[in-house]
């Protein structure tokens, strides 16, 4: 038996998680470092992912499957095809830069602070949730999947609830109703959503007799499992909730703002950038693999949804006068895209949404991160208690102008190629929707400078004067997401040549084929 | 020989890439590095031009294949570049004007600390410009069109603690963006059309299309130079880019970036062509444009705002000859080349005089400037005699051409536009006069008179005298600066003459773009009268207005139409009303609403499930009789529950 | 004598005692009416007994006896210590444990 390397790349954060968690209590130094290695870790083991996977192989490959509860058929069955090996590296990727980030946010609030904060903890707790992550993006078993789709949310609870911005314009006692407000929004939200889901599972395992994907969507391929038209309609609303409400679709979205506005920045880009994947991922891999018919029924609802968000979350961001909640409506607004691409059933609109994925990935871990550094210094998330921070902070506002300009899609950045994969694909086949979807672009440019204007340019606030500039472990969270940004930007070509197979399969599935040009003579 | 033309992106890019992260080590060479980089570009430049000219005209298109850019399915964007005789014309434009303002900043930004930086974006603006009109196809095109888009952001935000200057920087990017959603919908369009998007399958095939598709996608490519090269309706942005240093201006908002969009027009000519319908709009809009930005500069006070509305105009000429088809194409680059020439020239001399006299950019504070600015002065009014299209200078050749190409348009149409474009030559020889006047003529309204600085007080040695309301003086620039003024305004009076010199630049493009003659109403002598007339008549009334009486150091308050247009005819008055406040509205309530109903819903649900539970917690009271009473009232219940079902 | 009769009495008792826990306060006569509920149980599981011929209902009625019984011995000595602390044997007085 080969070695198993989807588990261990799974487990090695698990491991660590417990181990970081056991640090005595005064050795925090050595906590940090210890889940700086782990991470460091499990991102090569993401890389040996990623060169041991043959795209033009098999769908699933490095495969694992074991018997687990043979009672109901559930097995612990691992696998990847090129969008999940995507988006293990992402995950991967990210959470090093993450663990790097937030180095100083769970320290112990100064001397005769009663709050403790339990740094072990918080590392530990980033741990788990990329434990779980990364196997929820393997599973290819639906009961396994869904375990650990629900678990993260007790990680993800404690970080948002237990661990918020150092300082707070109304004192801590408010900042601590404000966290746990939005710690018990996050968990409700996306527990109602998990339930449904269950339902839905538990509904399919009495239709199919089995959890395993490929076995279903195989059984349902050849004919030999029939569902009628209602049910399937039915467990694929309940699975397409949850992930609605975890990617987050209009107008399932109002946890997402509270969420990351009363989390410390590393987190917020946990939730945005990490776990909200899973609820994207799923719905390729999960929606339109077990439930193509009802999956092509729902588009025209879901595509409206997705372009109300483009275009809702976009002006939301507008009139926001917090930094953190406008970087939240702007992720609701790049969601929308990422659900465009994926239900326009074109490989341009699904190679372009799974890139999106990991292009928004990167793009908001390297805006919001900047933003929580820019907010660590001045103590303050509103934006018009900035100004001129340019003049004092030249690296800092230089830096951030770029993921600015990601977030805005220019090109040469990576974001770019992503979202104009999203609209051509959404438009070859439905025009009207892509134009509208257009107009995302030009509300982005809106709100992204009106906050670079505001918070960088002008006069300098007394208030900023003193700010320093990026310090040398700041710099080193940032600038390797910049270059990612540049290089995906230029030369997106080693992606989507992971990607694009597994999107084929994934189409053949839905039996959609790309609409054909009018001007069909015109071959290259 | 194709190897060359990465070379020329790549020079200023490297040079952008040096000088932005080089960080403050390189403050003190930074201007060199980028100066020298942008020659470097311009000397490939020379070779690639020499190469070409070696070869038959047919074969005058080199291809460069890079990489493989998006490869989706059928979607395949690759990195190749294509020179040909007009991406050729243009790449000689971009680089000499570039690398003489260059070398015009080493001078005008000499005082400010960030120089460097300046030069960084100058060369990104190159890199994106060259990377513009170098692109084999509309997609890496689309990278360029944002990426000057971005370089004119920073740009005109350069000084951006000055908040005028940052909300213009952003008012330029949006509303460009607005353009750009135009383009990016005209290569979705081409892209659903005929599967690719490169220039060779899709302007091959341009007539296997529908009228309807074509039609389309050029409104888009028209939308999308509308924003670029500051058009009706998008024309908003371009006054207030005059808020970016001089040399910005004068590269980008005149010379090269704001011609972008007749370059795009007049290289997807093939779509044009096959859609009549969206040919007429173009050259409506042209007409228009080129009178709206007439009739603001006559308004404006602000030189360099004047000359921002002339540019308007001069490129409201271009794509009215853009938008003419065959007739007009090669005379709308061919305007554009001397434009580019005498515009920068116009707009380095601004720059000169406005270094000369404290940053003050008001034209009624000028006056008898000649005599203390005398290189200034003969390279400026070169240039405003070849803007007003004196004979024999080079704006007389191109703004005939495209006069004579509007009349040969034929029928109703041809006299419309024919005539806009003459009474635009009046207004043009009235403004361009009227800024002559006031800045080099009449009496000195300085003296006496200390200026104010409104132009980035830390940048300029402007700071020093800042405070003591100390009284200019005026005095001519550094050589520095007067060279490439020089330089330009040699083009500004040879280059016509010389292009037209046995229609070389015609005979040079046309295999690219195509040119048909079309058949002239009136004789080609009849129009160059009536462009002589009206030029007259133009400087006439300027000089009885500005030339023979003092001109009032305070703007009069004017007719109705000179306060239009002062505000630019109220576009941004409708601009601020119906997008900026409504936009303001809008985004406000969707906050409330999101707060409130969406986010009401599922908090009132939670709340209703809150109070159900509070009222259910009163039954729970302590008394033990009261459970009792529960207890027997539930048994009850049940046993009158299974009689009645016994009975049924 | 028909057995019915037996449960007309029984019946008429188990009211008795239940409307007597439903409307009295003082905790010894809720006790009292509780155990004559029980009794009215008992009469009517041996009249059932009788009735059917079989023993089951005389064996039911023993354990409710000694449930009863031990009710009794638990249920006196809360009221007993009741009392002591609050000076009362009202039911209504030991609401403490409502939410």
């Amino acid at each position: 038996m080969s070695f198993p390397l989807l588990t261990a790349t799974a487990v090695l954060p698990a491991i660590g998680a417990v181990a970081t968690a056991a640090v005595p209590a005064a050795q925090r130094t050595a906590a940090k470092w210890l889940a700086l290695l782990v991470s460091l870790a499990t991102l090569a083991l993401a890389i040996t992912v990623l060169v041991r996977f043959d795209p033009n192989g098999g769908r699933y490959q490095l495969t694992e499957s074991h018997a687990w509860i043979a009672d109901f058929g559930v097995r612990y069955e691992l696998g990847v095809d090129g969008i999940a090996v995507a988006l293990i590296a992402l995950t991967a990727l990210l959470i090093p830069f993450i663990v790097l980030a937030g180095w100083h946010d769970a320290d112990p609030l100064e001397t005769g602070s009663r709050r403790w904060r339990p740094t072990q903890g918080f590392f530990a707790l980033i741990l788990a949730v990329e434990a779980m992550v990364i196997i929820s993006f393997e599973a290819t078993d639906v009961f396994l999947f869904y375990i650990f789709f629900e678990a993260m949310l007790i990680p993800m609870y404690f970080l948002i609830g237990g661990f918020g911005d150092r300082a707070h314009e109304h004192g801590e006692e408010a900042a601590s109703t404000q966290r746990s407000y939005a710690a018990v929004k996050f968990l409700l939200y996306n527990l109602v959503g998990g339930l449904i889901m269950l339902a839905a599972v538990i509904g399919l395992y009495v239709v199919a007799g089995n959890f395993s994907l490929q076995e279903i969507a195989q059984a349902r391929a050849n004919g030999s499992l029939h569902m009628a038209t209602s049910t399937e309609r039915w467990l694929f609303l309940g699975f397409f909730f949850a992930f609605a409400v975890k990617a987050p679709l209009w107008p399932l979205h109002t946890w997402l703002p509270n969420a990351m506005q009363e989390s410390t920045a590393p987190v917020a880009v946990l939730i945005t950038a990490v776990v909200d994947k899973v609820g994207t991922f799923a719905m390729l891999r999960f929606c339109l693999q077990l439930f193509p018919e009802a999956s092509k029924w729902a588009t025209p609802v879901i595509l409206v949804l997705a372009l109300v968000s483009i275009v809702y979350g976009a002006l939301l961001a507008v009139g926001q006068r917090d930094i953190k909640r406008l970087v939240a409506y702007a992720s609701i607004s790049h969601f929308g895209f990422i659900i465009m691409g994926i239900f326009a059933m074109t490989s341009q609109g699904q190679s372009g949404a799974t890139l999106y994925m990991v292009n928004h990935g990167i793009s908001t871990a390297a805006w919001m991160l900047l933003a929580g550094f820019l907010i660590s210094r001045r103590g303050s998330r509103l934006i018009a208690d900035y100004g001129g921070v340019q003049k004092v902070a030249p690296v800092l506002a230089g830096t951030f102008l770029i993921g600015t300009l990601a977030t805005l899609s220019l090109p040469g950045l990576a974001p770019f190629v992503s979202e104009f994969l999203v609209l051509v694909g959404t438009f070859t086949r439905y025009p009207a929707i892509g134009i509208i979807g257009t107009f995302g672009i030009v509300l982005a440019a809106l709100y992204a400078l009106v906050l670079y204007q505001r918070t960088m340019t002008g006069p300098v606030k007394p208030e900023v004067s003193a700010m320093p500039d990026l310090r040398v472990r700041e710099l080193l969270v940032v600038a390797p997401l910049i270059v990612l940004l540049i290089f995906l930007g230029v030369y997106p070509k080693p992606v989507t040549d992971i990607v694009n197979p597994a999107v084929k399969s994934t189409l053949s599935d839905v039996h959609k084929t790309d609409p054909k040009p009018e001007v069909e003579a015109v071959a290259k | 020989m194709e190897n060359l033309i990465a070379l020329l992106v790549a020079a200023p890019l490297l040079g952008a890439a040096v000088l932005l992260c080089g960080g403050r080590r390189l403050d003190a060479v930074g201007h060199w590095i980028g100066t020298l980089m942008s020659t470097a570009s311009f000397v490939f430049g020379v070779i690639l031009f020499a190469d070409l000219l070696g070869k038959n005209a047919e074969h005058r298109t080199l291809i460069q294949h890079l990489w493989t850019w998006i490869p989706v399915e059928s979607f395949q964007a690759d990195v190749t570049f294509r020179l040909d005789q007009l991406s050729m014309t243009f790449v000689l434009l971009i680089t000499g004007v570039g690398s003489l303002i260059h070398l015009y900043s080493v001078g005008y930004m000499e005082h400010d600390e960030r120089r460097r930086r300046f030069f960084g974006y100058l060369n990104l603006f190159l890199a994106a410009m060259l990377l513009l009109v170098l692109a084999d196809n509309y997609l890496l095109l689309y990278v360029g069109w944002e990426g000057v888009g971005l370089a004119s952001y920073l740009l005109i935000g350069f000084w951006q603690h000055k908040p005028s200057a940052a909300t213009a920087a952003k008012k330029a990017f949006l509303v460009n963006r607005v353009g750009d959603m135009g383009l990016s919908i005209a290569i979705m369009l081409m892209f659903a059309t005929f599967g690719t998007f490169a220039f060779g399958p899709v302007l091959g095939h341009a007539t296997d299309a529908s009228e309807g598709k074509l039609t389309a996608i050029a409104l888009m490519l028209l939308l999308a130079a509308c924003g670029k090269s500051a058009q009706v309706p998008l024309q908003s942005w371009l006054g207030d880019a005059m808020e970016g240093p001089t040399p910005v201006s004068a590269l980008i908002h005149a010379a090269t970036m704001v011609t972008a969009g007749v370059y795009l027009i007049v290289r997807s000519g093939a779509i044009f062509n096959a859609a009549p319908d969206a040919q007429l709009v173009v050259t409506v809009v042209g007409a228009v444009t080129l009178l709206f930005g007439a009739i603001v500069g006559c308004a404006k006070d602000d030189i360099k705002k004047a000359l921002a509305g002339s540019t308007m105009s001069q490129i409201g000429y271009m794509v009215l000859a853009a938008g003419l088809g065959p007739i007009g194409y090669v005379f709308a680059i061919m305007h554009l080349v001397t434009h580019g020439f005498f515009k920068a020239g116009l707009f380095l001399g601004a720059g000169s005089v406005m270094h000369g006299m404290n940053d003050e950019v008001d034209m009624r504070k000028y006056g008898g400037l000649r005599k203390y600015m005398p290189v200034t002065f003969i390279t400026f009014g070169l240039g405003y005699l070849a803007i007003i299209g004196f004979p024999g200078l080079s704006g007389f050749f191109s703004k005939d051409k495209i006069i004579e190409a509007a009349f040969a348009k034929g029928g109703t149409e041809g006299w419309i536009l024919g005539a806009c474009a003459l009474v635009g030559a009046a207004i043009t020889a009235f403004y361009m006069t009227r800024v002559m006047l006031m800045t080099f003529f009449g009496e000195e309204r300085w003296k006496n008179q200390p200026t104010r600085s409104p132009e980035a007080p830390s940048a300029e040695p402007a700071a020093e005298h800042q405070g003591e309301h100390a009284e200019p003086h005026p005095h001519e620039s550094p050589k520095v600066m007067t060279i490439p003024m020089i330089v330009l305004a040699f083009g500004s009076v040879f280059a016509g003459f010389f292009f037209n010199l046995g229609d070389r630049f015609l005979h040079w493009l046309e295999p690219v773009t195509g040119h048909s003659e079309g058949d002239s109403p009136l004789s080609a002598a009849t129009v160059t009268g009536a462009t002589m007339v009206c030029l007259v008549i133009g400087v006439g009334i300027a000089y009885a207005m500005y030339g023979r009486r003092p001109v009032p150091s305070v703007a009069p308050r004017g007719s109705l139409l000179t306060r239009a247009a002062r505000r630019d005819l109220l576009q941004d008055d409708f601009n601020h009303v119906v997008l900026v406040r409504g936009g303001e509205h809008l985004t406000r309530s969707l906050v409330y609403v999101d707060h409130t109903l969406v986010d009401g819903v599922v908090n009132g649900t939670a709340a209703s499930v809150g109070g159900l539970s509070g009222r259910m917690r009163k039954l729970q009271n302590g008394f033990a009789r009261s459970y009792a009473v529960s207890m027997f009232g539930g048994a009850a219940v049940l046993v009158a529950a299974t009689l009645l079902m016994r009975a049924v | 004598m028909n057995p019915v009769n037996y449960l007309y009495l029984s019946a008429l008792l188990f009211t008795i005692g239940a409307t007597g826990v439903l409307i009295r306060r003082n905790a010894i006569v809720v006790f009292m009416c509780i155990e004559l509920m029980l009794n009215a149980c008992n009469l009517a599981f041996v009249t059932f007994s009788r009735m059917h011929g079989n023993l089951d209902g005389q064996i039911i009625a023993f354990f409710t006896m000694v449930v009863a019984a031990a009710e009794v011995v638990v249920g006196l000595a809360i009221i007993v210590s009741l009392f002591r602390t609050r000076h009362s044997a009202s039911v209504d007085d030991a609401s403490l444990m409502k939410l």
